[in-house]
């Protein structure tokens, strides 16, 4: 699904080398997660993924599907399947949440020569969707994110992710900010989507989202490199004993 | 330059202006007003672009005696407002036509021409025509464009509201010869407790002058919404002159697309207690050729009054808006709660805001704030948008769209606002 080879990072501003060499290959139906300390390079390499400015792919491959994703402008990588929970999901005053949603939905279904979605299919969908999220009415009504509670904006992150139904998902802290039950309802949420034919890329700095989401291989991430690839149990040791004897043991 | 120098220069450009015009014939009382209006021109001047209200847009092609020409703008899209139901009263650069016009007939309301009224020896308009325009609520700045109009327009409405209205009136200003060079003078009054929609579109002419005097009585509401239209080589000056009685209330939006120079004159004075008045504009510009200014002053002289000017500009390719406008709270005006946003999205590094805002305050208990900023696309929600699969384009209309919905919210009927919305998507989608 997803595969990252060699992949090296520098911001564009500045001679700063971020990701150094992040080799990753994310499996259609598996959930991979990432961890790793402060500052390692883990949200860097997920809006390299998405497009987002700022940042120059100095060496390296990125490909969704064997289709090269750092060639593609962030709408096409959106249509081709890719989806980025933010970390610090963006407040857009005056764009309705449900304006926004409808118009993202129907601009990746053109994008695929796919028909647009009718007003009541969408509004129905929106609204099955947002009860399961416990996302209220009201919430859909307002401007994207404005004056949503942090939990609040994490929620609306997994409507957008359901509503867009893409292939490969990348979680980037999804869990901070969350309160015990809603980390339990994003978490439904993500598992209503696991399939066999969509791959998850979860950031997290917690084994708690990983007890409901359970991740089939676990990444240690540490100043831009993958320094550790195991199972499950990689992430409870690190809950246990921090990075402290991970990093070591890779130095 | 000093103002001795000054001033020689602007009497000089009156003198070589009024001498390509002649008063009306047979205006009736009128006569009287357009002569002292005269006269104040000839003491005036013509603005210069030294003039500190005219520092940022230059009135040299507005003051001179040849009106410079304007190709007529051609396109597919039907006339605004189309759909709703309404008095529709035509002017063809600057003259009324009867034919393309609906019967002058509406519940709740007189309407006249102005031709017509001025030969009544009786008539309300007598105390309003050329006197809310010269009333010296802001002595400082004169409006010598509007006293010019004042003297010489011929033609215009005269509409008395004397309950609610109906429908709206709409006065449709067509633009059909590329050398026109025309001037309108309207005269509104909204009785106690009336309440009048007034809607005005179209390009109007190469040159367009009009002057609005609006005079609300106690309670009574007014509404207008406005959209200048879109031949890119037009200019006009225009001047709405209004005073609010007692509960009345006020709200006036402006869309504007295109036009070579644009100057938009509010001066709105709460004389009333309890009155509301809402001004408020957007437009949009493309191009080098492209000048707008909003010059508005409100001026507070009563008790517990609420003013809100919402101005919103978005400039592209080299576009210039310009903003300048006062709140001016005078003595004893206490509980004045005045308000004034005036924003420009600047889409390019060629594109340039002027804002002038000012805030005046002789009361004590007021609650007034004013804020200018001037800005480019977010490009952290331009990214959100386009990561969720929103071209750019598609996502760039969107957030100039969600830019400019404070201004638009102001149209507070909600089929004028998703009129003006379809038409602003349009202009911008044109543009991608
Ligand atoms: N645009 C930028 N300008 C300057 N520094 C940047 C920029 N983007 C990333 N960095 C730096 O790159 C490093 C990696 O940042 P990144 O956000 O990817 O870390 P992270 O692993 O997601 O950390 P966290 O766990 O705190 O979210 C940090 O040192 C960060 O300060
Ligand atoms: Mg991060």
């Amino acid at each position: 699904m997803l595969q990252i080879k060699n992949l090296h990072v520098k911001l564009e501003e500045e001679d700063k080398q971020i990701l150094k060499g992040v080799d990753l290959t994310v499996e259609a139906g598996k959930v991979h997660a990432i961890m790793g300390p402060n500052g390692s390079g883990k949200s860097t390499l997920s809006y390299v993924l998405s497009g987002k400015d700022g940042y120059e792919v100095t060496d390296g491959s990125a490909t969704l599907e064997g289709v090269d994703l750092l060639e593609m402008e962030p709408e096409e990588r959106a249509a081709a399947g890719l989806f980025l929970a933010f970390q610090y999901p963006v407040e857009i005053p005056g764009v309705g949440n449900m304006t926004f949603l409808r118009t993202a939905v129907n601009a990746q279904r053109k994008a695929r020569g796919e028909e647009e979605i009718s007003a009541a299919d969408f509004l129905k969908l929106v609204r099955e969707t947002a009860k399961t999220l416990k996302i209220d009415a009201e919430m859909l009504k307002r401007p994207v994110n404005v004056g949503f509670s942090g939990g609040e904006k994490k929620r609306n992150e997994i409507l957008q992710m359901a509503m867009l139904a893409p292939k490969m998902c990348i979680l980037d802290e999804t869990d901070s900010g969350l309160d015990v039950d809603a980390m339990k309802l994003v978490a439904d949420g993500v598992n209503a989507l696991r399939n066999e034919g969509r791959g998850f890329l979860v950031i997290t700095h917690y084994q708690r989202l990983l007890d409901h989401i359970k991740p089939d291989v676990v990444h240690i991430m540490a100043n831009g490199r993958i320094v550790k690839t195991g199972g499950p149990e990689l992430a409870l040791e690190v809950e246990n004993n921090g990075y402290a004897d991970i990093l070591s043991e890779v130095a | 330059m000093s103002a001795t120098k000054l001033q020689p220069l602007k009497v000089e450009a009156a003198e070589a202006r009024l001498a390509a015009l002649t008063l009306p014939e047979g205006a009736g009382w009128a006569t009287e007003a357009r002569k002292a209006a005269l006269s104040r021109v000839a003491a005036m001047g013509l603005p210069h672009r030294r003039d500190e209200y005219w520092k940022y847009t230059d009135p040299a092609s507005l003051v001179a005696a040849e009106a410079p020409k304007a190709a007529l703008f051609h396109n597919d899209e039907g006339p605004l407002f189309d759909a709703i139901d309404r008095v529709k009263i035509v002017f063809v650069d600057g003259v009324f036509d009867a034919a393309a016009s609906d019967d002058l007939t509406l519940t709740g309301v007189e309407i006249e021409r102005l031709s017509d009224a001025c030969t009544k020896d009786i008539h309300w308009a007598k105390d309003i025509y050329g006197v809310l325009e010269a009333r010296n609520a802001q002595s400082k700045v004169d409006r010598p464009l509007a006293a010019l109009n004042t003297a010489f327009a011929a033609d215009g409405v005269v509409i008395r509201a004397t309950g609610k209205a109906s429908k709206p009136i709409n006065l449709i200003y067509l633009h059909k010869s590329e050398s026109s060079d025309a001037m309108l003078h309207h005269l509104v009054r909204v009785e106690v407790g009336a309440d009048l929609t007034l809607l005005e579109t179209g390009p109007a002419a190469a040159r367009f002058s009009k002057v609005m005097e609006v005079d609300v009585a106690d309670g009574g509401a007014f509404h207008h919404v406005r959209a200048q239209g879109r031949d890119h080589e037009r200019r006009a000056v225009t001047g709405t002159y209004a005073r609010l009685g007692k509960e009345s209330t006020f709200k006036s939006f402006t869309m504007t697309f295109n036009g070579v120079l644009t100057r938009n004159e509010t001066l709105v004075e709460l004389t009333g207690d309890d009155a509301v008045a809402h001004v408020a504009g957007a437009c949009v510009g493309d191009g080098k050729d492209f000048h707008h200014d909003d010059t508005v002053f409100v001026t507070h002289d009563a008790v517990n009054c609420e003013s809100r000017q919402v101005f919103k500009k978005v400039l592209r390719n080299g576009a210039t808006g310009v903003f300048q406008a006062k709140i001016l709270v005078q003595p004893g005006a206490q509980k004045t709660d005045g308000y004034q946003i005036s924003q420009s999205l600047l889409l390019d590094e060629d594109s340039q805001f002027l804002a002038k805002p000012e805030l005046e305050i002789y009361a004590d208990d007021v609650a007034c704030s004013h804020g200018s900023t001037s800005g480019a696309i977010d490009e952290e929600a331009l990214f959100y948008l386009r990561s969720r699969g929103v071209p750019v384009a598609e996502a760039t209309d969107l957030l100039t769209l969600s830019f400019l919905g404070e201004a638009l919210e102001e149209i507070e009927d909600e089929r004028l606002a998703q009129d003006m919305l379809d038409r602003l998507s349009g202009w911008l989608s044109r543009r991608r």
